[in-house]
Order: structure tokens, then sequence, then C-alpha cells
């Protein structure tokens, strides 16, 4: 078998979650190459081959991927990946944009967020917001994945010494043009990966009061995100949303702060390993998954954990 | 210009989802049916353009079995003009919808298509993106905005990193995210008036589709499910806790 990784970056580092992926990869069992498609992203490929597992990193670079464009990624994916028993990336904002593309040029199916790998062709995903997992199998000869990557440790990024090829592989469909992007720029640690998670709900009642929690997040190298309500309320943008729709996160902490506990953003929390809730109402959901939890006013607790946290860290 | 909406009918998004007890699906029986909410979201939107005077004619899809006709008369009553139901009763994967649903853009031509990103059943997130490869089409996933602009369209992204804004040639294929708008509701009138409007039924064998699965599910199981822990009574047992009994800071 030979498994093909596509990694995730952004044409200067490369994210963990290609890490993830590629510890998917090694679950599955084969040769691991690694695809970075991008725009002078030549220090990536650099690191993807220091991955741990990793025969071969090819690098594709060129301005037409620069963007990550799924109708360009799509092509070049799919022609790349024929040769190879799997294709893997991670269930990011990219990887769900071109992947089912590279799935129907292929003319397969696609294994969406997979949790774990049973063998070769079978794999477990959640369905219906985490409230049911699945364990299906893949008749068709290339299996394309996309990974959940929290569900899987990641390989060590330094050690492996795969070889660096150049791809000139070319692929413009001319179907899409990149306009612009606000991202959103912070010193936080990435969401996605972050070891410790402050989110706050409805109940935080504006935008202004999400300082509250950064300070929190500042004292403990924590990320910040929100729930879903607080997003479409206009409080926080939404790239902070955790939840079925939003991020997965899977951290050591996850404080859910003035969150009730919809069932879909818990299925986007509910893997944490420890859960901290605060909420002035005892019958929140919440409270049925934390493992501390706190009924009270969190204008009035959140700053005392403020105070007590200085005291300890 | 014609827009073509894709709808599912799914399990409502306020029911409690139960395993069945021989670990074979999801118990569906006599449970509350419902239009997926992001496919609400592609009719809302759908609607808003022809407000605008951008669309001129909008048909709605839905594939499945008898009673997605249910789902197909919401959205004629939320403003679609014309339906189409491809029936059957079979299990239908995304690659096989996004090829019935090629079938269908080539029946109509559209010059824009809108699904939701994902349905919360299966929660793929992959027949948008399917039928836009498959139709050679751009397409503008995850969108929070959408604007036509000639024969372009230009989609807002939500994207990972925050937004990211798209320039696509029509037509194209849309995937809507939760914030591109908020569906209104169907009025009593509008409601009774989509009984009358045209419904078109075809077989995915008139189409020329074989939908025949190739994913097969060996087993569905409920998630393990996770103790509900202590009540803390306030901050400074809560901070000493997390210090020395789960050692997390």
């Amino acid at each position: 078998m030979s498994i093909l990784v596509i990694a995730e970056h952004d044409n200067s580092e490369l994210k963990q979650a290609t890490l993830n992926v590629v510890a998917a990869a090694k679950a599955i069992g084969g040769d691991i190459d690694v695809l970075v498609a991008g725009e002078n992203c030549g220090a990536v490929g650099e690191a993807a081959a220091k991955a741990e597992g990793v025969s071969k990193v090819m690098v594709a670079d060129n301005a037409v991927y620069g963007h990550f464009l799924g109708e360009n990624l799509g092509e070049l994916v799919a022609e790349v990946g024929k040769g190879y028993s799997h294709i893997l990336a991670a269930a990011g904002t990219v990887g769900k944009d071109f992947m089912p593309r590279v799935a129907a040029l292929l003319d397969v199916a696609q294994v969406s967020d997979i949790m774990r790998v049973e063998s070769e062709d079978t794999f477990v995903r959640p369905i219906y917001a985490g409230n049911a997992i699945a364990t299906v199998k893949s008749s068709d000869s290339i299996k394309v994945i996309t990974v959940r990557p929290t569900a899987f440790d990641p390989v060590a990024g330094e050690g492996g010494s795969a070889t660096v090829e150049t791809l000139d592989v070319v692929k413009d469909a001319g179907l899409s043009q990149f306009v612009k992007e606000e991202l959103a720029k912070s010193d936080r640690p990435d969401l996605a990966s972050a070891g410790i998670v402050v989110s706050g709900g409805r109940g935080m009642q504006n935008g202004e009061n999400f300082k509250m929690l950064e300070q929190i997040a500042d004292l403990m190298g924590a990320a910040v995100g929100a729930s879903r309500a607080a997003v479409d309320a206009g409080f926080v943008p939404n790239d902070m949303q955790v939840g079925q729709t939003g991020k997965i996160v899977a951290p050591q902490l996850y404080i859910a702060v003035g969150i009730s506990g919809a069932i879909q953003h818990l299925a986007g929390m509910s893997d944490s390993k420890v859960i901290v809730a605060i909420n002035k109402d005892e019958e929140a959901p919440i409270f049925q998954v934390a493992d501390y939890g706190l009924v009270a006013d969190l204008f009035e607790a959140v700053p005392q954990l403020e105070e007590e946290l200085k005291k300890v860290l | 210009m014609k827009v073509l909406v894709a709808v599912k009918r799914v399990i409502d998004y306020n029911v409690k989802v139960r395993v069945k007890p021989d670990n074979t699906g999801v118990d569906l029986a006599n449970v509350k049916m419902a239009m997926n909410p992001f496919c609400e979201i592609a009719v809302e939107e759908a609607v808003r353009l022809k407000e605008k005077g951008v669309a001129s004619e909008i048909v709605v899809v839905s594939i499945g079995p008898k009673a997605c006709q249910e789902q197909i008369r919401t959205a004629l009553a939320l403003g679609a003009d014309r339906g189409i139901h491809v029936e059957t009763d079979e299990e239908v994967q995304s690659l096989e919808a996004a090829k019935l649903l090629k079938a269908v853009v080539e029946k109509e031509e559209p010059k824009l298509v809108i699904l939701g990103k994902q349905s919360i059943d299966s929660d793929n997130n992959q027949t948008g993106q399917m039928l836009a490869a498959l139709t050679g089409m751009g397409q503008g996933t995850f969108a929070s905005e959408v604007v036509v602009e000639g024969d372009k369209v230009n989609v807002t992204r939500e994207v990972d990193g925050g937004l990211m804004t798209l320039s696509l040639n029509l037509p194209a294929v849309v995937t809507t995210d939760l914030r591109l708008n908020e569906p209104r509701y169907a009025s009593l009138p509008n409601i009774m008036k989509a009984k009358k409007k045209p419904l078109d039924n075809m077989s995915p064998a008139d189409l020329g589709v074989d939908i025949a699965p190739r994913l097969s599910t060996l087993k569905v199981e409920a998630p393990a499910s996770r103790q509900a822990g202590v009540k803390v009574a306030d901050v400074a047992e809560l901070v000493d806790k997390l210090k020395n009994e789960a050692k997390v800071i």
C-alpha cells in the first residue's frame, strides 16, 4: 500500500494537523508520501521531510496553488494521487474544499472526518453531530479520506529524513480567482491544536466582554473559542466557532464560559480531556459533560478566576 | 438567470438522535423530519437573489423517497418556482447524489447551483464539491456572502483563519454556511400556493445514473458517554482541582 498525504500549511509553515494526518496514515500502514502544494512553499517541504515515517515529499510550487483554490488542488491531487491506494488530508476548510473534487474526479467515494482506522479499508467516523459513530468500509480502489486531526496523536515533527522532489505539474482550472482574505491575527495558539481552550457563549452578552476571557487565556497560554450562539450574535468572528460546523477541538483543558451546551457545540469539544463549565443556570446541559462545574455568574467568576490563576501560575 | 437549489430531507435538528439497539443505524421511525438547515439557507439565498432581480427562476431538486416531496413543497412555499423529485427508496451517497444532480444540471442548465455545505445526518460535506468537479464548475464553499456581478459571482467563504473571497466564473456551485442569511418562514397563503406549483418526478434510471453505494456501513454505535463530574463551590476550589487533581494547569 502507498499513501499520499496532502500537507496543510500556509506557504511558510507546516501545520501540525499534517503530523496528525501522517499518524492516521501510519495506522493504515504502507509507504507514506507527502504532497506540498502552494506558492513559495519550499520551507514547508523541508519541514515535511523531517516528519516521522515519511518516505518522500513532493513540492508543487506554483502561483496557481498559492491560495489553495479547490479547483486547482483537486486536479493536481487527482493526477498525483492516481497511483496511490489512499489519499489523506486534514478535515480543515482546505481539505473539506478540495478533497471531494479529488474523489469525484477519480470516481470514488470519500470517507469524511475519520476518527479511527480499523483496517486498510474500514474507518470510524462521527455522524449526526457525533451523536452516532459509524464504522464504514470502502469498496473503492483508491480511498479518499479526510482525517479529524484531534483524533490522532501527531507523529514527531523532527528526526525524519524523507527525500524532497520538485513536482512540475501546473493545474490551472481557470474557474476561480482569489480576491481577498481577512485572516484573524492573533498571538495566541491555534484554536484547533491548542492545549487549553477558553470559550465563551451567549452568556458573554457582547464582544467587549470576551476581553475577560482573553486575559485568562493569555495567563494560561490558551486559545479563545466561542459557541455558535456567540458568533451568530456577532460578538466574535466565525473562525472562533467550536462545534459541529465550526472547529473540532480536543485540548487538555476546555473552559466553557456562559455556554449552555447545545449538541452542536458538544460535537466540537466533548473529546477534550478535562472540561470546565461556568454557567449561572445549573440545569444547563454543559454540566452533563463537564468534569468540573461552577454554578455562578460569569461576570463575578471570571475576574476571580483570573486572580486565582495569577496566584498559582 | 436560473438558479438550481438542492435540498435534503433529514432528521429535524431538534430531535434527539437514538442509535438502534441492533447497531444497524439511527432510529428514524416516527421521528420528525425536516429540510436540512443548510438547505433552508440555500433556498433563502436563491429567493433573495430573485427578490433582487438577479435570479429569474428557482428550481428546487430533492433526491430520496416519496416523502421528500414535503421538503420540495416547503421550498416552493418559500419562493421556489418549480420542483424536481428524483425518487428512490435506496440509500443515495454523496458521489451518487452528485451524479444525479449533474444529470439535472445538464437538463436545466442553471447559472448558479446552491446547496447546503453539509447535511446534519451524514455530516459528509461532499456533494456540492463533487457536483462542481463533475460538471467542471468552480465552487464557493462555506459561503457567508454571495454577490452576482455580470458573468461572475463573488463568494465570501468562512475558512479556518477567517474569511476568504473568491470570484467564480458562472455557472458555479455555492455551498452555504450558517451565516449566509436567516431563512424566513413560509406564510400560510404561500404554503397553499405551493401546492399548485409544478413538481416533476423522475427516477435515477431516467437520469441514467447508477446509484449503487461504494461505502457500506458495518455498524453504528452510540458515542462513549462522558460522565458528569463534580460541582465545585467556588473559583478557589476550581483552581485547586485543576492544579492538584486534574493537573492540567
